[in-house]
């Protein structure tokens, strides 16, 4: 198997930190991978990206142009990758931030709500997390304990806010296994 | 146990467990991560991190250290290295190990930040003035940059040279899993009784210099520095080939569009190509015999060299296939980088 995703969105919106939470689970999974961060001016108030490939086998190429998934934060994010996803591949996309549907048949598109599902798990900050939960519930890349136990490692020198990015994380499951 | 590392965060850790306890440095995008590390773990093994005031003087300091003995490095990217070339020249000219890390973005001038291969010429062809050359790697993943940097202070000290790791803003900036290699113990080191470590007394003086006034000495090193080079040449040459039995195309790439041409390979061949990979590790001394070798097999109808640069490896390549078989070029610059999409079209275009 290989997957390759694009996640985008605004600085500051933690885009870098959801792709690397698939790195990290993706190595605790026994996979290999890599994650390139888009850097550079466009990071501060701009948009920000990066391209994470989930593989078996030694990833070639870490450039990814046609990826199996988008996940889109903000509007421009959206336009910008949206034709580049494999057909049948995924769009998800943060309609709290984006009102508009997507204009592809051969997408399975999903809209999730991550703002406002983030404030539900008790965190404004956690909505990248939702959407990881997201993605998780419909990729079903990794089983869910392996993220999960990520999650735990990565916030393990502020373990207060735990409890709500897990919490976020099931919400977001839920919401894509519907 | 892998670890998920960043490029500049490894090829930094790799360093300190090779053996390297000095670093002088001064920030430019996209290697910071490297100088950022080293700031905190250099003083946990007892080793030496200074921000310097400018390139001038971090390589200079590089310098004193290398001359007296310890295992010192710089690191920067493509305007800061041409800043530090006169350095090179003097470290060069003075037989002292460093390694010199060139995490390279576009320029010319100070450019952009972005991925670029456009300093090829002067890490290979000289850079700074004189008759010299270094020792340098192209890695093409986090993994083999790491392992290139774990050995290349020994390589550094065994021939009394600068070496250094060519990558560039995608090696600095992507995250991979690494297995790190144990810490190596500076005790275990040859002795450098060259070095101007206090030990040198009375009939022992040592002396660390790149001056020659007499034509005569300064002939003799530079035949002693190519002497070695010669060396270089027969035991350090690194290349790997991939897919090039039966190729009909060969790709020559190196460091990461190396890997954006596996992927390509890879595609070409489900569609039924013959193409193939040649990826030079060793950037000097190039690997012309093995390359050579290729273009002399029968089913090798072309070459294609793949660069981030309007072109400065293919002159190496020309140079090793020497007419035999033609030799294309394709490349992006400013920054942008080809994807294996890119490739695909380009090699199918015929």
């Amino acid at each position: 198997m290989e997957e390759k995703i694009i996640i985008a969105g605004f600085g500051g919106q933690g885009v870098l930190s959801l792709g690397q939470f698939i790195a990290y689970s993706a190595i605790a999974d026994g996979k290999e991978v890599t994650w390139l961060p888009s850097y550079g001016p466009e990071m501060r108030g701009g948009t920000s990206n990066c391209s994470v490939v989930v593989s078996d086998k030694q990833v070639a190429s870490p450039i990814v142009a046609r990826p199996d998934c988008l996940i889109a934060m903000n509007k421009p994010s959206l336009y910008k990758f949206v034709n580049r996803v494999k057909p049948g591949g995924t769009v998800i996309v943060n309609s709290s931030l984006i009102p508009d549907k997507v204009e592809r048949d051969d997408v399975k598109v999903v809209y999730i709500d991550a703002q406002e599902i983030a404030l539900e798990a008790g965190n404004a900050r956690t909505a990248n997390i939702v959407v990881l939960g997201a993605y998780m519930g419909i990729s079903k890349l990794f089983p869910v304990e392996t993220v999960k136990k990520t999650i735990e490692e990565k916030f393990s020198s502020k373990p207060k806010v735990i409890p709500a990015n897990l919490k976020a994380f099931d919400l977001g499951y839920a919401v894509a296994s519907k | 146990m892998k670890k998920l590392m960043k490029g500049n965060e490894a090829v930094a850790e790799a360093a300190i467990r090779g053996g390297m306890r000095a670093f002088f440095g001064y920030p430019i995008t996209p290697q910071n991560e490297i100088p950022e590390y080293l700031s905190r773990r250099l003083p946990e093994v007892g080793g030496v991190f200074i921000q310097a005031e400018s390139e001038v003087s971090a390589i200079n300091m590089v310098y004193g250290a290398a001359g007296s003995g310890v295992r010192a490095m710089t690191s920067s990217s493509s305007p800061g290295i041409s800043l530090k070339q006169e350095g090179i020249s003097y470290i060069c000219g003075a037989e002292l190990p460093c390694v010199i890390v060139n995490m390279v973005r576009g320029g010319p001038g100070l450019g952009g930040i972005q991925p670029a291969q456009s300093d090829y010429f002067q890490a290979v062809k000289g850079g700074g003035h004189g008759d010299y050359h270094m020792l340098v790697y192209g890695p093409h993943t986090v993994q083999e940059a790491v392992d290139l940097m774990y050995n290349a202070f020994d390589k550094a000290d065994e021939y009394r040279l600068p070496v250094m790791i060519l990558g560039d803003g995608m090696i600095g900036q992507i995250m991979e899993a690494v297995e790190l290699p144990e810490m190596k113990d500076p005790a275990t080191f040859p002795a450098k009784p060259w070095a101007c470590d206090g030990k040198g007394v009375g009939k022992d003086r040592r002396v660390i210099n790149s001056l020659y006034i007499e034509p005569d000495a300064l002939e003799e090193v530079n035949h002693r520095l190519f002497d070695r080079y010669e060396l270089l040449k027969e035991r350090e040459t690194m290349y790997e080939e991939y897919l090039t039995e039966d190729a009909e195309t060969v790709i020559v790439a190196y460091g990461t569009v190396a890997r954006i041409a596996k992927s390509a390979v890879n595609e070409l061949r489900a569609r039924g190509k013959k193409v193939g990979l040649f990826r030079p590790i060793t950037l000097y001394p190039y690997p012309e015999k093995a390359l050579n070798a290729v273009a002399k097999e029968d089913s090798v109808k072309r070459f294609v060299t793949i660069e981030l640069s309007m072109g400065q490896m293919v002159e190496d390549v020309r140079l090793a296939v020497n007419g035999l078989k033609p030799v294309e070029f394709y490349g992006r610059t400013g920054g942008n980088v080809m994807t294996p999409d890119d490739i695909v079209s380009y090699i199918e275009k015929e």
